[in-house]
């Protein structure tokens, strides 16, 4: 399912003394099947387009395409049920949410809530949960006496077997340790590809960006600053560093070499095994100038 | 730096109804002035020493001393006064209405006169660079701007220690890196001891020393160096080898000739330099 921003504009509380603009002018593409990943600071925006990716906000300017459906301003939207089964948002700290007796309720919860049946969303909660990584035998436990982690996973789950056509990460590895963020990062990869979802990763983490995504967005105080693949954006690091943002270390690494070597590399490196080729040949290619 | 602040032997702890112990028979010393990283995979036992520390839970079995005196539960209120923690979620840590009223209130709880509190409230925001917020509401802060404040906060009751419980693993880059020079000033200008329970290997492989925990034992205690030796074996712990490290090891793998692995990206970069000079 497509899903496509054009000139949207929010504003919070508008027509009153506490209006504030959020986002103003943001056209983002998300044709189906992209792995996007959204970035920039705390207040830059990046919540405020998550909420509209499934409606939960109406744009004060502008309009949303999600599939065939058109959301702006002028009309109140009825039925946004069909919306909200589509794209699944995993929000921040989704362990949080987690509220039934057993971890196969809670699972079953978001499908049944679709109309699907209980038979159906049992048989649904049980390939999310091998979806995510965690054994059958967990359905039957209460979601309190898991770990964190396991307690992530189970709410990803959740949302899994609504069964949406894209999905929506909203800093899904904060607070997990290193083994634990890539584990999810490589599942949700997977599931991109086996399952054909668009992805939205919304995210501080530019490694993570650069490493997964097609395509990044960098907002900006409200606006889209710079979008593009993961090769176009580190081109030219210098303009994300002014923000105050990070790069890649692979990006920063390289950056540092040319300047000590005084030479640019033959491209712009994305991963270290890139990286690692590039310095070999800067080094084959003999004496410095 | 060789005098111990906190002395922590054999300690073992359990939570309610728990079977699994979440520390098992830890024992190790924190130097004074020292900056400590405890790293460790989710789980590991680092965020429940933490609360040992300052006797939030106490020990089943083993002892902790701090500054020289026992912890037990008559000693918990002097031995706070020793320690400050600063937690993970900046929003969870606000209780004033405003950025003064905040770092006030640890002073208040501690009966301190009303001019000296005036004045520590002032001076230990001035420290962390907040003193032209004094009278914002923190809502309209960003995520390093309030944990700058919660340090202040910690800052004003002078303690000796002061525990970064992940502080910083919730704030985007510019915000981590204002909290931790924020600290490391604090730390040189009032000779604090600081111990950094983290999972950024890029701050650990800054400190002074790192502890490795591992499902509830003290795996390994070293300087920087010796830790990030262990290499494959911290991604077995659940940890991860910092970029220069790989970095070094990928390139000699290569046939580049390093010496060792580095620990600084500008140190491989100046040694890369060097032997492709030498060449």
């Amino acid at each position: 399912m497509d899903i496509s921003l054009q000139q949207v504009e929010y504003r919070y509380q508008a027509n009153s003394p506490f209006e504030r603009l959020a986002i103003q002018n943001v056209s983002i593409d998300i044709p189906s099947g992209t792995y996007l990943a959204i970035i920039g600071h705390t207040g830059s925006g990046k919540s405020t387009i998550l909420q509209h990716l499934n409606a939960i906000l109406r744009p004060t300017e502008g309009k949303v395409v999600i599939g065939d459906r058109e959301v702006t301003n002028a009309k109140k939207q009825k039925n946004l049920k069909e919306i909200r089964k589509r794209v699944g948002i995993v929000f921040q700290f989704p362990e949080h949410q987690l509220f039934e007796e057993t971890v196969e309720k809670d699972i079953c919860f978001g499908p049944m809530n679709f109309g699907v049946s209980e038979a159906d969303a049992k048989v649904r909660a049980r390939r999310a949960i091998k979806q995510v990584g965690l054994s059958e035998d967990i359905l039957q436990k209460s979601p309190f006496d898991l770990s964190g982690g396991q307690m992530r996973r189970v709410a990803i789950a959740g949302v899994l077997a609504m069964e949406p056509d894209v999905i929506v990460l909203d800093e899904p590895t904060a607070g997990l340790d290193p083994r634990g963020r890539k584990e999810i990062m490589d599942m949700f990869y997977q599931l991109h590809k086996e399952r054909n979802l668009s992805t939205v990763l919304v995210t501080h983490s530019m490694e993570d960006a650069s490493q997964y995504a097609d395509q990044i967005v960098i907002m900006h105080q409200g606006q889209v600053y710079k979008k593009g693949t993961p090769r176009e954006i580190f081109y030219s690091p210098e303009g994300l560093i002014e923000l105050g943002l990070d790069v890649p270390e692979v990006v920063r690494f390289q950056q540092k070499i040319e300047e000590t070597f005084g030479t640019k590399l033959a491209k712009t490196c994305i991963t270290l095994d890139e990286l690692t080729d590039e310095i070999e040949q800067l080094f084959k290619r003999g004496e410095p100038k | 730096m060789n005098n111990s602040v906190v002395k922590i032997e054999n300690v073992s702890f359990k939570y309610e109804g728990q079977e699994q112990y979440a520390l098992k028979d830890v024992s190790f010393q924190i130097y004074d002035g020292e900056w400590l990283a405890i790293v460790g995979h989710n789980g590991s036992g680092k965020s429940t020493l933490a609360k040992l520390l300052n006797g939030l839970q106490f020990p089943e079995e083993g002892r902790i001393q701090i500054g020289g005196i026992d912890l037990t539960e008559e000693t918990v209120w002097d031995i706070r006064k020793l320690i400050g923690m600063v937690f993970q979620n900046p929003d969870n840590q606000f209780v004033g209405t405003t950025v003064q009223d905040d770092v006030a209130f640890g002073l208040e709880n501690n009966g301190i006169p009303r001019e000296d509190m005036v004045e520590r409230v002032q001076s230990s925001l001035k420290s962390v660079k907040m003193e032209q917020f004094l009278d914002q509401e923190p809502h309209h802060l960003s995520g390093g701007q309030k944990q700058r404040v919660a340090i202040a906060g910690v800052i004003a009751l002078r303690p000796k220690i002061i525990v970064l419980d992940e502080a910083t693993s919730m704030l985007d880059p510019r915000g981590r890196e204002e909290v931790l020079d924020t600290i490391r000033e604090l730390k040189n200008d009032h000779q604090m001891t600081v111990i950094s329970i983290t999972h950024d290997l890029e701050e650990a492989a800054k400190a002074d020393r790192i502890i490795v925990m591992n499902g509830g034992e003290l795996y390994r205690e070293g300087i920087p160096e010796e830790i990030f030796q262990m290499d494959e074996e911290l991604v077995g712990l659940g940890l991860d080898i910092p970029f220069p490290v790989k970095m070094s090891k990928m390139l000699k793998a290569k046939g580049i000739p390093l010496n060792k692995h580095y620990l600084s990206e500008e140190e491989l970069v100046t040694q890369l330099w060097t032997s492709h000079s030498n060449k």
